[in-house]
C-alpha cells in the first residue's frame, strides 16, 4: 500500500500501450517527478540535497522548526520535513523555486535590520518567533507553513514523515483496515447492547 | 474469457455514450445487456482498484481521478456583467467511474416533494422554480433497481420523512461510528429522528465484490478492495461481459455532428494520441455531468442548430445548480478516531421540507462525518481563532484530531437563468477548445437555508456535550461537485431541453442523462437519482430502438 506502487504502474501502462499525450504534458513530468521522489527516499539514511544550499537548508530548517517545533514531543527536525520540502521544489512543486530564492533572501533583510550580522537559524528562538510573527502575512511564510504541514504529514515516501512521526503524534493510523468499534463513543454503545 | 468489443469506428454503434460515469456506466451495462452495441466515450483512464492509494498528497498534487485545471482550465464569474476570470470553478470525476470513483458515497433518493415544489409553494419570482415532469412514483421502481444493482446499505423505514419503498435496501447499515452515536443521542434528545446512512457502499460482500474495510479513504480516493459502488465496480464489468460493449479512456469528444435532417450521426474526438477521430452511431447518449455535457452541446454548432445542438430553447447551460451546505465543528472529551472508516453513518431529514414559516425558501439534510485527511486538517480544520504555526498549534493538532466531528448539511439551491454553463470568448484548454465558463451566484434563499441549518448544528453539537464548537465563513465553498439543470426537464420544448424520458425535445435520436437534467436541486447527493434517471432512460431507449425508432 505504500510503495510507489501507483506511478510506476501507471507510468508503465502509459508508456506500454497508449502514449502519455494523452494524459497531457503535465500529468506525465508530474507523474516522472513523483517516481523521482520515491527513489530518492531511503529510510535510515540521510539524504541529499538536491535544491537547498546548505545555508538555506539552515533557515528553512530553522523556519520549519518554528512553525512545528520539537519540544516534549517530535516536531518538524523529527519529521524531516527539510528534505521533503527540498524533494518537492526540483519535483512537484518545481515552479515554487523563486518564491524560496526571493522569501529567503527577503528573511535575511528582515533578520539584518534587527540583528545585523546574523542568520534567521542563528537567532536565539524568541527572536526568531518575534521575526515570524512580524511575517505571518507574508506569502513566503504561507508557502513555508504550507510545505511543512504537508512535509510533517505527507505519506513517508514523499521524504517527510520520517518513521510516521507526524502521523503518531496527531493520532492518525494508516492501517489498510479497520474493524469496530472504531472510537469511544460507539465501544460505548456497543457495549450498552 | 469474453472477447473484448472492438468496433470499428466507420460502422455505426447502436448506441455511443459520451462520459463513463454515474449516468454513462448505467446505460452501458442497459443497452449492452439489451443486445446493443455500445461505445462508451471517456476523457479520463481507466483506473482500476490496484491503482488506488492511500496518499493525500498525490490527490492534491496530480488530481489522478478529477478534472486537471492545468489541462483544461475554468473561468469564473459570479454575473454576466464581469469578465470571467481564470479560476477553479468545478470539479467532476474524470477517469472511468466518474465520480462515483471518489465520491463520498452518499444515496439519498429525493422525496415525492421533490418533484412538485412548485405545486406545493408557489412560484418563487425572479427563479426557474418549477415542477418536474415526473413524479416519486414514476422514478421509484428505478431507485430500487439501482440500489440492488449497485449495492447500497441502508435500513428502509428507519427515516420517518422518507417516501414509500417497494424494497428495502439490499443489504444492512454499515457499522455506526462515535460521530453518528453523539449525533444520533443528541438528535434524539432534541426530538429529531436519527437514522443510519444510506450508502453507496457495501456492508457485506455482494455479487462477487468485497464488504468494506473501513480504511476510512472514501471520500476523494479510490476504492481499492471494490466496496464502493461505483460503476467502474459495479456495471461497467457487466457491460463489457456483454461482449457488445467498448470502452474507449483517453477520448475527448469535441463535437457531436448532425446530418442535412437534423439527426445526429456521431461524434468527433480526439484520441490518446490526440488525433481527430470520428466514430459513427444510430443514436447518442451524452453522460458527461452537468457541467461538460452543455459544453458539448453549445461547442456542437451546426447550420441545423446555430445556437447549439438541440438547444432550439436557448437553455442548453442555464439554470446551472451548484452544490450547498453549511458545517459546524465540535471537540469532545474522548477519541472517536473518525479517520477509520465511512465518511457517513447517521443523518436526519427533520428539517429536508421548506416551511414558509422560515420566511424564505429551502431545507435540507444534516449529517455527522469528519471530512478531513492528516494535511488537510492541520492546514485548516482548527477554530478559526486558534494558532496557525508554534508550540500551541501543534498542541492542539495532537488534541484536535482524533476528538473532532463535523456536521454538513445538504441543502436546496433555487435554478436561476443568470446562473449557467458557456464557452469562454478567449481561454482555451489544452486541446484548442474553448474553456468552461461558469456564472454564478446563489439565491438569498440558499445563504438563509444553509445558515439555518448552521444553527441546528451547532444545537446539536451543544446537546452532544462538545466541548468546543467552531464553524467558518459560509462564504468560503470550495468549487461545486454537484452539477445539475443545465438541460433541464419538461413536457414543453420551449422551456426545457430534454422530455420526461431524457430524449432532446429537438433530436430524436439524443438523450442527455446526467445531473443536466435535473429541474430542481433536491438536497443534493444527486447521485442516486442521476443513476435512478440513467436506468428509466436506458429503458426507453432500449424500447425505442428495438421499435426502430432511433
Amino acid at each position: 500500500m505504500h510503495e510507489p506502487v501507483f506511478s510506476r504502474r501507471v507510468l508503465l501502462k502509459m508508456s506500454g500501450s497508449v502514449g502519455a499525450g494523452w494524459l497531457g504534458p503535465r500529468w506525465a513530468q508530474v507523474l516522472r517527478a513523483a517516481v523521482h521522489v520515491h527513489r530518492a527516499v531511503t529510510p535510515g539514511t540521510t539524504p541529499r540535497l538536491e535544491f537547498f544550499t546548505a545555508e538555506q537548508a539552515a533557515e528553512v530548517e530553522a523556519i520549519a522548526a518554528q512553525i512545528i517545533p520539537s519540544d516534549e514531543t517530535p516536531g518538524a527536525n523529527e519529521a524531516r520535513v527539510l528534505y521533503f520540502i527540498d524533494r518537492a521544489l526540483v519535483t512537484f512543486d518545481r515552479e515554487q523555486q523563486p518564491a524560496y530564492r526571493e522569501g529567503l533572501q527577503d528573511l535575511l533583510r528582515r533578520v539584518q535590520q534587527l540583528h545585523p550580522g546574523k542568520s534567521f537559524s542563528g537567532l536565539p528562538s524568541d527572536q526568531q518567533i518575534e521575526l515570524l510573527k512580524s511575517m505571518e502575512e507574508t506569502e513566503f511564510f504561507g508557502l513555508v507553513r504550507t510545505h511543512t504541514i504537508m512535509g510533517f504529514l505527507a505519506n513517508p515516501e514523499y521524504g517527510g514523515n520520517d518513521n510516521k512521526v507526524g502521523w503518531r503524534l496527531i493520532g492518525f493510523k494508516d492501517d489498510s483496515v479497520f474493524t469496530p468499534p472504531f472510537g469511544f463513543y460507539d465501544r460505548e454503545y456497543n457495549d450498552a447492547g | 474469457m469474453v472477447q473484448q468489443a472492438r468496433y470499428p469506428t466507420s460502422e455505426p454503434v447502436d448506441f455511443l455514450v459520451v462520459g463513463a460515469g454515474a449516468a454513462g456506466g448505467v446505460v452501458a451495462k442497459q443497452l449492452s445487456t439489451a443486445g446493443f452495441s455500445v461505445v462508451v466515450l471517456e476523457q479520463g483512464p481507466y483506473l482500476r482498484e490496484a491503482d488506488f492509494r492511500h496518499d493525500e498528497m498525490a490527490n492534491t498534487k496530480f488530481h489522478p481521478l478529477t478534472n486537471d485545471l492545468q489541462l483544461q482550465p475554468h473561468t469564473f464569474r459570479e454575473t454576466e456583467k464581469e469578465r470571467a476570470r481564470v479560476q477553479p470553478a468545478v470539479m467532476y470525476g474524470r477517469v472511468v467511474g466518474g465520480g462515483t470513483v471518489h465520491f463520498t458515497a452518499n444515496y439519498w433518493r429525493f422525496h415525492e416533494i421533490d418533484f412538485v415544489e412548485r405545486s406545493r409553494w408557489g412560484p418563487i419570482a425572479g427563479t426557474g422554480f418549477a415542477d418536474w415532469p415526473i413524479t416519486y412514483a414514476d422514478l421509484e421502481p428505478y431507485y430500487t433497481k439501482a440500489e440492488e444493482e449497485l449495492g447500497i446499505s441502508g435500513e428502509a423505514g428507519a427515516n420517518p420523512f422518507d417516501s414509500w419503498r417497494s424494497k428495502p435496501y439490499p443489504l444492512p447499515p454499515l457499522p455506526v461510528k462515535s460521530s453518528g452515536v453523539l449525533f444520533e443521542r443528541a438528535a434524539r434528545k432534541l426530538g429529531w429522528h436519527p437514522f443510519p446512512a444510506p450508502m453507496a457502499i457495501l456492508s457485506r460482500p455482494y455479487r462477487n465484490r468485497a464488504a468494506c474495510v473501513h480504511c476510512g479513504f472514501c471520500m476523494e480516493f479510490g476504492c481499492e478492495v471494490g466496496a464502493k459502488s461505483s460503476t467502474l465496480a459495479a456495471v461497467f464489468p457487466l457491460a463489457e461481459q456483454t461482449g457488445r460493449c467498448e470502452i474507449r479512456p483517453g477520448c475527448y469528444v469535441r463535437k457531436i455532428e448532425v446530418s442535412k435532417s437534423g439527426r445526429v450521426t456521431g461524434a468527433i474526438y480526439f484520441d490518446p494520441q490526440r488525433r481527430e477521430v470520428f466514430q459513427n452511431a444510430k443514436a447518442v447518449v451524452l453522460c458527461a455531468n452537468g457541467a461538460e455535457t452543455p459544453r458539448l452541446l453549445l461547442m456542437s454548432k451546426s447550420n441545423f442548430f446555430p445556437q447549439g445542438l438541440a438547444n432550439s430553447s436557448g437553455l442548453v447551460g442555464k439554470y446551472l445548480m451548484f452544490d450547498a451546505g453549511a458545517i459546524a465543528l465540535g471537540l469532545f472529551e474522548h477519541p472517536l478516531n473518525e479517520f477509520k472508516s465511512v465518511q457517513v453513518t447517521r443523518v436526519i431529514h427533520d428539517f429536508y421540507n421548506s416551511d414558509p414559516k422560515r420566511g424564505f425558501y429551502g431545507g435540507g439534510g444534516i449529517d455527522a462525518r469528519f471530512l478531513f485527511y492528516p494535511i488537510s486538517f492541520a492546514m485548516g480544520a482548527l477554530p478559526p481563532e486558534a494558532p496557525r504555526w508554534g508550540a500551541e498549534y501543534k498542541k492542539l493538532l495532537q488534541e484536535y484530531y482524533t476528538r473532532t466531528m463535523v456536521l454538513l448539511s445538504h441543502t436546496t439551491v433555487l435554478p436561476l437563468e443568470t446562473n449557467s454553463i458557456s464557452l469562454d470568448p478567449e481561454v482555451k484548454d489544452a486541446w484548442g477548445l474553448p474553456a468552461l465558463c461558469v456564472t454564478y451566484r446563489h439565491h438569498a434563499d440558499d445563504w438563509k437555508t444553509m445558515g439555518f441549518t448552521q444553527e441546528r448544528e451547532k444545537e446539536l453539537l451543544e446537546v452532544a456535550g462538545a466541548r468546543k464548537i467552531w464553524t467558518f465563513p459560509l462564504e468560503a465553498l470550495p468549487p461545486s461537485a454537484h452539477l445539475m439543470g443545465t438541460c433541464r426537464m419538461g413536457n414543453n420544448p420551449r422551456d426545457s431541453v430534454v422530455n420526461h424520458l431524457n430524449r432532446a425535445h429537438d433530436v430524436p435520436n439524443l438523450f442527455l442523462v446526467d445531473g443536466s437534467c435535473f429541474v430542481t436541486s433536491g438536497r443534493q447527493q444527486p447521485t442516486a437519482t442521476i443513476q435512478a434517471l440513467a436506468y428509466r432512460a436506458a429503458d426507453h431507449m432500449a424500447k425505442l430502438a428495438k421499435r426502430g425508432d432511433l
